[in-house]
C-alpha cells in the first residue's frame, strides 16, 4: 500500500512539472536526453555545450530542456516519453544505447521529430547523426609517431566495438605514414568512464615502456597520469589541456553546436527531414584542440594533414588497406574504404601486434 | 623504478579505497545493520574532500571534509533505518541515489579544477631502499590509515569488551537489549563509523588516486566494498586479503593486456571479481565452514516501550 502511495505521489509530481513546462506554447520546445552528468568533462559535457550554443543562436525562438544521467534501456524510454508529454517537438537522444527506446517512442508519436546520436536505426520521424572521429585520430597517429622517441605507443580502449577499432586503425595508419615500424600496446578498460581504472591503465602502459598514451575512454585521468610522468598524451571529447598543460598534444573536441543549430532551424522552417548525418572535420562535427607541446614542424605537418582531410584530398582509409594478416581489404568505396566498412570495422590493420578481444 | 615495484604501488593505490570503505561497512554489519548506501557516501565524500582540499590546499583538511560528509550522510541513514525503523535495504539504496545527486550538485563548480596530489611520506634513507623502500615508507597517509584502521577494527571486535557487545547486538539484538545494552545507541555509532570510513574512502579518490573531481568517479567501488564484506565472512583479516587480491588482479590484468597475453579483455576485466570470490569462498570453507553472517543482520529493532 505504502508503495502505491509513493508511486502515485511520484506520478503527480512528474505531471505537475510537465504542466508548468508546457506553459510557453509559442516557442519550439527542444529536448535532450543525456547519458552522464553535464559536468562529466567528456561526452555529455560536449553535448551540453552544443545545446548552449543552440540557445545562443536561436534562444528567442526556442526553449530547451534536458534530462541528465538517463540510463540506457527501459528507463530511457520513460524519460524520452516524458519529454514528449512536456511538449517537446524535437528531441535529441545522445547515446548509442538510446537507439531502440528512441525508435519505440518515435513510432508512438509520429508528429514529434527525434534525432539519435551514433545509432543506425532510422524512421520517418527519427534521424541519426554522428561524427568521423577517425579523421582526427589519423592526425593524432602522425603526431604520435613524430613525437615518440621509442616508437611505442599506448592506447586505452573502452569496448571493442567498430567505432573504437576504426579509431585504433586510423591512428596506426597515420602513425605508419610517418614511421612504418611503429608499435602499439592496447589495453581495454571495458568501461567508458572509470577515472581510477583509466589511470591504472595509463600507469600500466607507461610502466611497460610506452612514451605516449592515447585514449578512447572519457575522463582526463590518462592525461593527468601522463602529466605526472612527464610524458605526452592526447585528450578525448573535450579539450583536456588543463589536466596536462605540458602533456596534451591535441584532443578531438566534439562540437555538436553547428549541427544542433542547423537541425533546429530546419524544424522551425518546416523543412526537417529524417536523414543520416555523418559529419567530419570538414563540416566541423568535431574540431582539433590547438596543437601544443610539439616542435613547429610537427605542428605544421598536423595542420597540413588536417587541411588535406578537410579538402578531401586525403582519406585515412585510403586503399589499399592491409589487414593484420597482410591481405588486402576489399575496397568498396571510391579509392578508400566505404562508409559501411568503417562503421562496421572488426579487424586490425597490418602492424598491430594484438588481437581484437573475443575474436 | 622497476616494473615489480611499479605494479605493487599501483596495486596498493587501487586496493586502499576498497579496504577503507569495506572496513567501515564490516563494523556496521557486525552491529546488525545493513547499509547499502556506501556508494552514495563515498561519492559525496569525494566531492566534499575535493572541495576542502581545493579551498585550503591541505590534503588533511580535504580528508576531514570527506569524513564529515560521510558521517553527515550516514546520520540520515541512521535516522531512517534506526530511528524510524524503516527497511534498511530501501533506505540504504535511497542513500546511494541521494549521494549521487548531492555529489553532482556539490561538485558542479569543481569540474576541471586541479589540486596537488596527496603528499607521500619520504624518510631519507628508508624510502630509498631498493624495492621495498617506497612500498613500505613512501606511501600517502591514506594507505597507512587504512592499514591501521583495519588492525584497530580487528582488535576492537575481538579483543575489547565494547567489541564483544557490538557483535552480540549484531547476533541477537533482543537478548542484548534484555541484558540492558543500548542497542540503538551502539548501532548508531557503528553506522556513523561506517559513514566516516566511506567518506574517507571517497575522499581518497580525488585527493590521492586521480587528483581531480568528476561526478560518478567512484564508479561502483562502494558496491565492490559491500561485496567484499560478505565474501570475507565478516572477518577483518579476510577483508584485507580480499581487498588486496581484488586490487592486485585488477592491475595485473591491465599489465597482461599491455603485454599482449592472448586472453579476451572482457574475461580479463571480470577476473578481479572471479578471483576474489573464489579465493574468499575457499578460505571461508577451509577454516570454519559455513557462513558467519551476524544473525540479526538487516532486522529492524524496535524497543518495547
Amino acid at each position: 500500500m505504502r508503495k502505491t502511495l509513493f508511486a502515485a505521489a511520484a506520478i503527480l509530481l512528474a505531471s505537475a512539472t510537465g504542466l508548468t513546462g508546457a506553459s510557453a506554447a509559442d516557442k519550439l520546445k527542444v529536448g535532450f536526453i543525456y547519458l552522464g552528468p553535464v559536468g562529466d568533462f567528456g561526452w555529455t559535457h560536449q553535448h551540453n555545450v552544443g545545446r548552449e550554443e543552440l540557445i545562443k543562436a536561436l534562444g528567442d525562438k526556442i526553449e530547451t530542456t534536458y534530462l541528465e544521467n538517463v540510463a540506457e534501456g527501459p528507463d530511457a524510454e520513460r524519460s524520452i516519453e516524458q519529454l514528449v508529454r512536456a511538449g517537446n517537438k524535437l528531441i535529441f537522444t545522445t547515446s548509442f544505447g538510446y537507439m531502440d527506446p528512441t525508435l519505440k517512442v518515435a513510432k508512438k508519436y509520429p508528429n514529434v521529430h527525434f534525432e539519435h546520436a551514433t545509432g543506425y536505426k532510422r524512421d520517418k520521424n527519427m534521424a541519426t547523426y554522428s561524427a568521423r572521429w577517425y579523421q582526427g585520430r589519423y592526425i593524432q597517429g602522425q603526431i604520435a609517431a613524430k613525437m615518440s622517441k621509442k616508437g611505442l605507443l599506448g592506447y586505452i580502449g573502452s569496448f571493442p566495438i567498430p567505432e573504437v577499432v576504426s579509431g585504433i586503425n586510423a591512428t596506426i595508419l597515420g602513425a605508419q605514414s610517418i614511421n612504418p615500424n611503429i608499435k602499439v600496446k592496447i589495453i581495454w578498460a571495458n568501461t567508458w568512464f572509470d577515472p581510477g581504472k583509466e589511470a591504472d591503465a595509463a600507469k600500466a602502459l607507461f610502466d611497460q615502456g610506452v612514451d605516449i598514451v592515447m585514449q578512447h575512454t572519457d575522463s582526463p585521468a590518462a592525461v593527468q597520469i601522463a602529466s605526472e610522468r612527464g610524458a605526452l598524451a592526447f585528450g578525448q571529447d573535450s579539450d583536456m589541456i588543463k589536466f596536462g598543460p605540458k602533456t596534451q598534444l591535441t584532443s578531438i573536441i566534439d562540437t555538436w553546436g553547428p549541427y544542433y543549430i542547423e537541425r533546429v532551424k530546419a524544424e522551425l522552417n518546416g523543412t526537417w527531414k529524417s536523414e543520416d548525418t555523418w559529419g567530419g572535420i570538414e563540416t566541423k562535427m568535431f574540431v582539433m584542440a590547438p596543437y601544443t607541446n610539439m616542435p613547429d614542424d610537427v605542428k605544421k605537418m598536423a595542420e597540413d594533414t588536417q587541411a588535406a582531410i578537410t579538402k578531401g584530398t586525403l582519406h585515412p582509409f585510403k586503399c589499399p588497406v592491409l589487414a593484420q594478416d597482410g591481405k588486402e581489404v576489399e575496397c568498396k568505396g571510391s579509392g578508400h574504404l566505404a562508409d559501411g566498412q568503417i562503421l562496421g570495422m572488426n579487424f586490425y590493420v597490418k602492424g598491430i601486434d594484438d588481437a581484437i578481444p573475443g575474436k | 623504478m622497476g616494473l615489480v615495484e611499479a605494479i605493487i604501488l599501483s596495486v596498493i593505490a587501487a586496493s586502499t579505497p576498497l579496504l577503507l570503505a569495506a572496513t567501515g561497512e564490516l563494523v556496521v554489519e557486525r552491529a546488525g545493520v545493513l547499509n547499502l548506501g556506501i556508494e552514495g557516501m563515498m561519492i559525496v565524500g569525494a566531492a566534499c574532500g575535493f572541495a576542502g582540499a581545493l579551498y585550503t590546499g591541505s590534503t588533511l583538511i580535504g580528508a576531514l571534509c570527506g569524513i564529515g560528509a560521510g558521517v553527515a550522510l550516514s546520520l540520515i541513514f541512521a535516522a531512517m533505518a534506526l530511528g524510524l525503523a524503516v527497511n534498511q535495504v530501501a533506505s540504504g539504496l535511497a542513500l546511494t541515489i541521494l549521494g549521487v545527486g548531492l555529489s553532482g550538485l556539490i561538485g558542479a563548480g569543481f569540474v576541471g579544477e586541479r589540486i596537488a596530489i596527496a603528499p607521500r611520506l619520504n624518510i631519507q634513507g628508508l624510502t630509498n631502499i631498493p624495492l621495498i623502500g617506497r612500498i613500505l615508507f613512501g606511501q600517502d597517509m591514506f594507505v597507512y590509515v587504512s592499514v591501521a584502521l583495519v588492525v584497530a577494527t580487528w582488535w576492537f571486535l575481538y579483543r575489547s569488551r565494547a567489541g564483544l557487545i557490538l557483535r552480540a547486538i549484531g547476533d541477537n539484538h533482543i537478548s542484548a537489549h534484555a541484558l540492558g545494552y543500548p542497542v540503538l545507541k551502539i548501532r548508531t555509532l557503528a553506522v556513523l563509523f561506517g559513514g566516516a570510513c566511506a567518506g574517507l574512502a571517497g575522499a581518497y579518490l580525488p585527493l590521492a588516486y586521480t587528483p581531480f573531481f568528476i561526478p560518478g568517479m567512484t564508479a561502483g567501488r562502494g558496491w565492490i566494498a559491500l561485496a567484499l564484506v560478505v565474501f570475507s565472512s565478516w572477518r577483518p583479516a579476510r577483508l584485507v586479503i580480499g581487498a588486496y587480491l581484488f586490487g592486485a588482479v585488477t592491475i595485473l590484468q591491465l599489465h597482461a593486456q599491455g603485454a599482449g597475453v592472448g586472453v579476451p579483455s572482457q574475461l580479463m576485466s571480470a577476473l578481479p571479481y572471479l578471483a576474489t570470490v573464489i579465493v574468499l569462498v575457499l578460505i571461508s570453507r577451509a577454516r570454519t565452514g559455513g557462513s558467519t553472517a551476524p544473525a540479526a543482520l538487516g532486522n529492524v529493532f524496535v524497543p518495547d516501550r
